[in-house]
């Protein structure tokens, strides 16, 4: 029964920290409020979805079962170059001035759902292709070509190899899947492999295969971008830009290089999210906006700035809306005074949970407007 | 050797080629655009109808299949040779406009199509929302609105006419039928729905349904719109449906959410293998095709129509919108309302002998039409008296009809389970009676 809860909580919690891990980063750590974060998240379900219709044809089939996992590496990969092209095009000009970054970042929003409403997928997956070979191609050359004054050249046609193969690559799959083949405005739908559905049976409660595999999923990306961010050297980079840009700029770290890595782990991690979600409901242009004001939220109850006020939001939040929306404080107190069990009783549905929830967050933010966790250091701006 | 065009010239040329393509394209989309059938066939004159659903925006997946099967009964219509009206035939023309999913612009394009278009009827609406919207148009300029929706009822208005079924053609069967004779008899029940009116009316009646049939509600939630999170909801209907081994789910989740909801609750061992039986009010053929029917397959739909009604009007009426439209595509129950009231707005127009709304309005009750589901009838009460089907939801998607009433059911504009409305009923023929009147 407890543990049946405590499941319960971390599993709601889980998927609202998946989500908001990259707005964490990106929003946290960087200071852009991201409102196109929730079709990044989107594009990473879709990627899963394509992922999954391409190990349906016969040459992959063998491998079917192992899709999802796939499907995470492509969601990172396809989000967090969506993302670069974003900051480089968009959010590089506006640094500083957050009200415009919000509007633009939302018209991005605006602008994504509707292309994978009017663009067969197949088409999309080509031209995000050809934008991964494109951004990519150029680095991996040698540094003697790099510093070569015709590299400009080299750049420019690998961009026209890229526009080729992406172009070659959308009519390979529109011709070899139809599901992909026209434009939809349609939800999709992601079935999990066999192996991932029904449930495990652990001290007599029984979990959820795919609750648990999300649980997975959050917890090596909060694993692996915290030993990112602490251990490797370009991590440290990012912790320094953020707590001190000028100071870090006169030491002679690239700080727009940093930006564009940042904004991209950020996205990428949107789309692992993607993946997960996913697997819970359909996909739809419209599935991230549903988690971009549970991300803000969670972001901003932990304390901006801080990934570890981030992990603990979510999971209270999970745990509180577990707690109230399924009415267990009355089967854990069972005789509780009458004004009071009404009380609860009237906030035991999901949807008074949440409105119970978000009053209790804007209390919460009275007291303690820098949320649970609050940034300690000599930043610049304070 | 020939000399080469310059680049100026080239590109004039180009241009001329692009600026040929613009028109041709413009005259393709033109044609498609302008509406009706062909015009083979003489017709005295035209009459211009209103089609109103969003073509953009969340509902458009669902209300463009009803422009679709609208255009296929206008052009059945036109066909078979129009509108005879005063000896003159007139051939029907439609305007489409875009509700767009949002209320508002519903009232708007209301006002549009019959001040500036003046059509003598608008077919249009999906969401309660969006009809409770233009319901103020309608009666301020006395004009007349065709609803092809299943709908929550307690309402009856003069100005609409709606040919879905209300509660008692659905939902009240459907309640009788999981608690009488479906595996999951005698067992408790479970209210699963999204947040907003059809969901909470719906739940009421069927709460009051049960406590006259002896039957029990043990819980009852609502997922506000937008929201996949279903694992509370789960882990209270296995809390209050598991100690009696399962029972009944009445769910009236809307579009997405259900796939949440079936997925999760799949996963989470809520499967009729393990006695629990989901009644679904809002899943039709096209639902089951998108959520996949592996994850529905064992539950149960209750609706007027559905596509494997094995009579010759049923297979003709899919058919012929699967040669219309594409052998994929598949008829449910709203389409067939949609349909239906088409033709019962021709006929009516035909007695009347006149486009004009009272007399229209006049003719229409009491007109019968031999649908797709069977004969249906126009009640008194602006409601068509219909058949009511429960169905299984089979392994490959679609259902198999399990029982059908005894010949058609009557509406209930005024529903007699809920309290507020037990009583009163709607008769629009008799004008000491109207809208409410006490039985």
């Amino acid at each position: 029964m407890l543990l049946d809860s405590l499941f319960n909580g971390v599993a709601i919690g889980s998927v609202l920290l998946v989500a908001a891990l990259g707005l964490a980063i990106v929003f946290g750590l960087m200071g852009v409020i991201n409102l196109a974060h929730g079709e990044l998240m989107m594009l990473g379900a879709y990627t899963t979805y394509v992922t999954q219709l391409i190990f349906k044809l016969p040459l992959l089939k063998p491998y079917y079962n192992a899709y999802v996992i796939v499907s995470i590496f492509f969601a990172f990969i396809v989000s967090g170059v969506v993302g670069i092209l974003l900051e480089k095009a968009v959010i590089r000009k506006l640094y500083g001035s957050p009200l415009e970054t919000l509007l633009a970042t939302w018209g991005v929003s605006l602008i994504l759902q509707q292309f994978v409403r009017s663009v067969p997928l197949a088409y999309g997956t080509g031209l995000v292709l050809s934008l991964i070979i494109g951004l990519f191609l150029p680095s991996v050359f040698s540094s003697k070509v790099k510093d070569s004054i015709n590299f400009k050249y080299v750049k420019f046609s690998s961009w026209i190899f890229a526009a080729l193969a992406g172009v070659l690559s959308g009519n390979l799959i529109s011709s070899s899947v139809s599901k992909l083949s026209r434009a939809s405005a349609r939800n999709v739908d992601v079935t999990a492999p066999a192996w991932m559905r029904g449930q495990v049976e652990i001290l007599g409660t029984a979990f959820p295969k795919t609750r648990l595999m999300i649980i997975i999923i959050t917890l090596i990306s909060v694993i692996a971008i915290t030993l990112f961010l602490n251990q490797s050297a370009w991590g440290m980079r990012i912790r320094a830009v953020t707590q001190n840009r000028e100071m870090c700029d006169c030491l002679g770290i690239s700080t727009e290089k940093v930006d564009v890595l940042t904004f991209g782990i950020g996205s990428g991690l949107a789309g692992v999210a993607g993946v997960a979600v996913s697997l819970l409901g359909s996909v739809g242009p419209n599935v991230g906006g549903n988690y971009i004001v549970g991300c803000f939220m969670v972001v901003v109850l932990g304390g901006v700035g801080n990934l570890l006020g981030t992990i603990f939001a979510s999971f209270g939040i999970g745990i509180m809306t577990d707690l109230i929306g399924a009415g267990r404080l009355l089967s854990i107190w069972p005789d509780m005074p009458l004004p009071l069990s009404n009380t609860i009783n009237f906030f035991a549905t999901t949807s008074m949970a949440r409105v119970m929830i978000f009053a209790l967050i804007v209390i919460f933010l009275q007291f303690k407007p820098t949320g649970l966790f609050p940034q300690k250091g000599r930043m610049v701006e304070s | 050797m020939g000399q080469l065009p310059n680049l100026n010239e080239f590109m004039r040329i180009s241009r001329r080629i692009l600026a040929g393509l613009a028109t041709a394209s413009l005259a393709v989309s033109v044609t498609s655009c302008g509406g009706g059938s062909d015009t083979s066939g003489s017709f005295d004159d035209t009459v211009t109808v209103g089609i109103l659903h969003s073509l953009s925006g969340t509902m458009a997946i669902s209300e463009s299949t009803l422009v679709d099967t609208e255009k296929m009964a206008i052009a059945e219509i036109n066909a078979a040779g129009g509108v005879t009206v005063g000896g003159k035939s007139y051939k029907i023309d439609y305007i489409v406009e875009d509700g767009a999913s949002d209320w508002p612009t519903f009232a708007e394009k209301s006002k549009k199509l019959i001040d500036q278009d003046g059509v003598p009827v608008v077919f249009g609406g999906w969401t309660s929302a969006s009809r409770k919207a233009m319901l103020p148009v309608y009666e301020s300029k006395d004009a007349f609105l065709y609803y092809p929706i299943q709908y929550e009822a307690q309402e009856c208005s003069n100005n609409i006419f709606y040919t879905g079924a209300s509660p008692n053609q659905q939902s009240e069967p459907a309640t009788d039928f999981m608690y009488k004779r479906s595996p999951a008899a005698g067992k408790p029940f479970f209210l699963v729905g999204s947040d907003y009116v059809f969901p909470r009316t719906s739940n009421t009646i069927t709460k009051e349904q049960l406590k006259s049939l002896g039957g029990t509600v043990v819980g009852e939630d609502y997922l506000p719109l937008g929201n996949t999170e279903v694992a509370p909801i789960i882990s209270k209907i296995k809390k209050a449906l598991a100690p009696s081994g399962g029972g009944v789910i009445i769910n009236t989740l809307n579009g997405d959410q259900n796939v949440a909801f079936f997925k999760q609750i799949q996963d989470a061992g809520i499967t009729p293998s393990n006695g629990y039986y989901v009644m679904n009010y809002s899943i039709a053929e096209e639902e089951i095709s998108t959520i996949g029917p592996e994850f529905l397959e064992g539950h149960y739909g209750a609706w007027n129509y559905m596509m494997s009604i094995d009579t010759p009007e049923s297979k003709k009426f899919a058919a012929d919108f699967k040669a219309l439209y594409g052998s994929d595509r598949v008829v449910a129950d709203p389409q067939e309302s949609a349909y239906n009231m088409v033709y019962l707005w021709k006929q009516a127009v035909e007695d009347a002998d006149t486009f004009e709304n009272s007399a229209v309005r006049e003719a229409l009750v009491g007109q019968t039409f031999d649908a797709p589901q069977g004969p249906v009838e126009v009640m008194p009460n602006h409601h068509l008296a219909q058949t009511v089907r429960i169905g299984l939801i089979k392994p490959e998607g679609g259902f198999e009809i399990l029982e059908e009433t005894d010949g058609v059911v009557f509406p209930q504009a005024w529903n007699q389970f809920e309290p507020s409305s037990k009583g009163y009923a709607c008769d629009w023929t008799d004008p000491s009676k109207g809208e409410r009147y006490k039985l």
